[in-house]
């Protein structure tokens, strides 16, 4: 079939790094208590972010709209339980810069009750792409296996370049997360449901399960499921991390790579998030928001761990509370895997439609060492899935060689810290890749601006010379003008004088 | 922004386990079993070399720290290892203050002058072995034939000693007694005579290749035997601390070309193993070319790296003012990475043709 290839291809480098999964690997899914309290932010997706479209004191129901989309790449925010609105304030948001983001706070009123106008499609399974697409934006579904894109323009069909095949991400190659495994093994027919949809709106004829090898229970339940679908394969990868990035699983299975600066479906193929898939079906079938998520609680510092169905907008603290608290000896607080996560600041943070797990990490798993000189091993090249020479782009990034950076191609770092992972020096080339593209985009855009600047006063000085040049040449004519009149009038006068002459002549 | 209670760093927050100190570990315990033979080989003299260069190379680490002001970077022990390197790239009886003076220059010229480890150009041991062998050039050529420890002329302990010491005060009769080309030297000095490979290598001198293998010849410290060090590589490769690129090539780019000119008129050209198992070819290719720092970190650059190293010796060894050329084929070629690395940098994914 078209592009699948039989054979999978490995990608370059990856690392092995210790697992971890099973603290929390048997823990079945478990709904956490409703909070007294929930921060929803208005932005948690790529693109622009929400405007509120509820008042303080306001009643909602469970699943109302609160946070209007104002530009197409955007998703909509919703209420997670019915309740009243407390107000929008500043909240704490696990970003790793620890400043504070607009939150709509929500009191829950234990009612949990679901906003009666909500509805599914007739008939869902026959309907076109952009009914699907629409319910789906409408239920601000995004990608949840991270990149938390804007899910209804993911399902929008490229125009020119058919999708062959849908690649259900169940990879999951993160260590300690494993709520995208539980998800399949639990709701393995919603998953396909969910799949089901999203071929239909973006036209693709195959769909493809990857789920790495270290899941046997998420294997032979998606084998289960997708029974009698003729279109449907489950495909088992080695594990090696980051098999679950994007671009990586598509080489995988169809040894074609994703142009630099392009988009995954330029090679026929898309991949969304199993969590993305299970989003897309209630979305559609029973018009329920994405308002809930599964969120692994894990790391050797929490005294219970568990995968667990969490209200948006959930502070963290209470995910810890509801597992038994932290030990102590808890180093580090991280929202989603260790490898490409973020640091929590504030326990009062909330689970976003982004947080797939929250972990609590000891001295002993965490790297705390200074950072030493590059000794230029090359670890970071072997192990670079996007074959960068990333100690290259640190040097160029530490000593601020913004116009070199380009040239190592700093932009297509996927960021997946594998450098980081095997460097002996402990240097946190991420971090590093993260400023220099930073500094890149700026100098860009500062570039942008000074062009324009450029171009502006050209225009101004043009147009004054040309304004210059109009007033001289008006002048000109009026000089001219007047030297015309003046001439008239003298040779008026002098034709006068003359005339009298003339007319004797004549006469 | 509050004060977090919790630590606040930058993703990926788990690690490997890999560091400096453990790959200097790694290099240094692959080059103990050579080592050793040299002091088997060669009497204890051998040992104490080896001991006063690296507690040079140590000493001066720690002294430029205090002078700078900088943390202590001995624990890397990337001064060890440099040290180790160069006492198994010198002569078994070199006095005391050859390995002092040796040791210092590795250290401070070689390296902290550069702004330490990571940004020195070139191989610190490799640099400061062809310093000793410009400046001193008597010193680092008298080689001692083998005494081994085992055997009837086997120096004791404390005459091992008091012959590093003694020097420069050598007692002639001594160093005279000990004293003799290396095999590459031998056969410099007599084909320049006219003799042929046969009669170069034949004769008096009697060159043994399975005696060289093993490390029964005059040569440096540790250079001599080739099994132990292939073995020490061999580890290193395994433990993925090197990789065969640089090790290969260079090999390669020795004896493919000394095997060429061979075949061509083996009357005046050695055969390829004389240039394997003599001399420093081997443990250059494992343990000198192969320093992180001053080779490429492309896999294309590091190829290209082995080669020329590999080809760079064959020609000094065959048309060179020296009869050993693996030290500064190394230092010519060190000199060539940063240019190296900037056209052999690897196609970025996505950035590959591909028919869609």
């Amino acid at each position: 079939m078209g592009i699948i290839q039989r054979t999978l291809k490995k990608f370059h480098g990856g690392v092995h790094p210790v697992e971890n999964k099973h603290l929390a690997k048997h823990c079945a899914i478990e709904e956490i208590p409703m909070p007294k309290r929930l921060y929803i932010p208005l932005q948690q997706h790529t693109g622009t972010p929400c405007e509120p479209c509820v008042a303080p004191g306001e009643k909602v129901y469970k699943g109302q709209l609160i946070g209007r989309s104002v530009s197409n790449v955007s998703a909509t925010v919703h209420a997670s339980t019915s309740g009243t609105i407390e107000g929008i304030t500043e909240h704490m948001v696990g970003h790793y810069s620890g400043l504070p983001d607009q939150c709509i706070a929500l009191v829950p009123d234990g009612l949990d009750e679901w906003d009666p106008t909500l509805k599914g499609l007739e008939n869902p399974f026959e309907a076109d792409s952009k009914s699907i697409r629409d319910k789906v934006r409408e239920g601000g579904v995004v990608g949840l296996g991270g990149a938390v894109y804007p899910t209804h323009i993911k399902l929008t069909p490229p125009r020119g370049k058919p999708v062959e095949v849908m690649l259900i991400n169940g990879v999951e190659c993160e260590p300690y997360i494993t709520n995208d495994s539980r998800m399949m093994e639990e709701r393995s027919i919603e998953v396909v449901e969910g799949a089901q949809l999203m071929m239909r709106a973006i036209q693709a004829t195959h769909c493809l399960i990857c789920i790495e090898a270290n899941k046997p229970g998420a294997i032979k339940a998606m084998e289960k499921a997708i029974q009698g679908l003729p279109n449907f394969v489950v495909q088992v990868l080695p594990v090696l991390y980051p098999q679950g990035a994007k671009n990586q699983l598509i080489e995988a299975i169809t040894h074609r790579q994703v142009p630099s600066g392009g988009r995954s479906t330029d090679t026929g193929a898309t991949v969304q998030n199993v969590g993305t898939s299970i989003a897309v079906r209630d979305a559609v079938l029973h018009g329920r928001p994405l308002i809930r998520r599964i969120v692994t609680v894990s790391g050797r510092g929490i005294k219970r761990p568990a995968n667990l169905d969490v209200p948006i907008g959930t502070p963290i603290q209470e995910l810890i509370d509801h597992c038994g608290g932290l030990k102590p000896g808890v180093k580090q607080m991280i929202m989603n895997g260790p490898m490409m996560g973020t640091a929590v600041h504030d326990l009062a943070s909330p689970v976003v439609k982004a947080t797939a797990a929250v972990l609590a990490l000891t001295a002993e798993e965490i790297v705390d060492k200074p950072e030493q000189a590059c000794i230029r091993c090359g670890n970071c090249l072997e192990v670079c899935p996007v074959e960068l020479t990333p100690c290259e782009i640190v040097w160029r990034a530490k000593n601020d060689l913004v116009d070199q950076l380009p040239e190592v191609h700093v932009k297509d770092c996927i960021e997946c810290g594998s450098c980081a992972y095997v460097c002996p020096s402990h240097i946190p080339l991420v971090h590093y890749i993260r400023y220099g593209k930073m500094a890149v985009s700026a100098q860009r855009s500062e570039k942008e601006k000074a062009e324009l600047t450029r171009q502006r006063s050209q225009a101004k000085l043009a147009r004054v010379e040309a304004e210059k040049a109009e007033k001289e040449r008006k002048k000109e004519e009026m000089r001219l003008a007047a030297e015309a009149r003046k001439k008239a009038a003298a040779a008026k006068s002098a034709d006068e004088t003359a005339k009298p002459a003339t007319v004797e002549s004549v006469a | 922004m509050t004060k977090s209670s919790f630590k606040i760093s930058s993703s990926p927050f788990v690690h490997g386990g890999l560091s400096v100190p453990e790959v200097m570990k790694s290099v240094i315990w692959a080059l103990l079993p050579a080592a050793a033979m040299g002091v088997m080989v060669f009497g204890w003299s051998a040992l104490f070399v080896m001991l006063i260069t690296v507690a040079a190379c140590v000493v001066s680490e720690r002294l430029f720290n205090i002078i700078r002001g900088r943390p202590s970077t001995v624990g890397d022990q990337s001064a060890a290892l440099t040290g180790l390197l160069l006492a198994m790239s010198m002569p078994p009886n070199s006095p005391w203050w050859l390995c002092l003076v040796g040791g210092f220059f590795a250290i401070v010229l070689g390296k902290q002058l550069y702004g330490g480890l990571g940004y020195n150009m070139f191989n610190p041991a490799m640099i400061a072995r062809v310093f000793l062998l410009i400046s001193f050039p008597v010193q680092m050529t008298s080689w001692p034939a083998p005494t081994p420890l085992t055997g009837d002329h086997a120096l004791t302990l404390s005459q091992g000693l008091a012959m590093i010491i003694s020097a420069p005060f050598n007692t002639p009769e001594l160093l005279d007694a000990l004293s003799t080309a290396t095999p590459l030297g031998q056969f410099r000095t007599e084909t320049g005579m006219g003799k042929t490979v046969r009669e170069a290598l034949g004769g008096a001198f009697g060159f043994d290749i399975l005696a060289a293998m093993g490390g029964m010849i005059k040569g440096s410290l540790g250079e001599t035997s080739a099994v132990l060090l292939t073995l020490g590589g061999i580890y290193l490769l395994r433990k993925r601390v090197i990789s065969w690129h640089i090790p290969m090539t260079m090999i390669l780019g020795c004896i493919v070309p000394a095997a060429i000119f061979w075949l061509i008129d083996n009357s005046t050209y050695p055969d390829p193993l004389f240039h394997l198992v003599t001399g420093g070819l081997i443990i250059g290719a494992f343990f000198m070319a192969t320093d992180y720092v001053t080779s490429p970190v492309t896999p294309k650059g590091q190829i290209i790296f082995g080669l020329g190293c590999g080809l760079l010796t064959f020609l000094i060894r065959t048309w060179g003012g020296y009869p050993e050329g693996v030290s500064f084929a190394i230092v010519i070629m060190n000199a060539t990475v940063p240019l190296i690395d900037q056209y052999t940098r690897p196609l970025t994914y996505g950035k590959k043709k591909q028919t869609l």
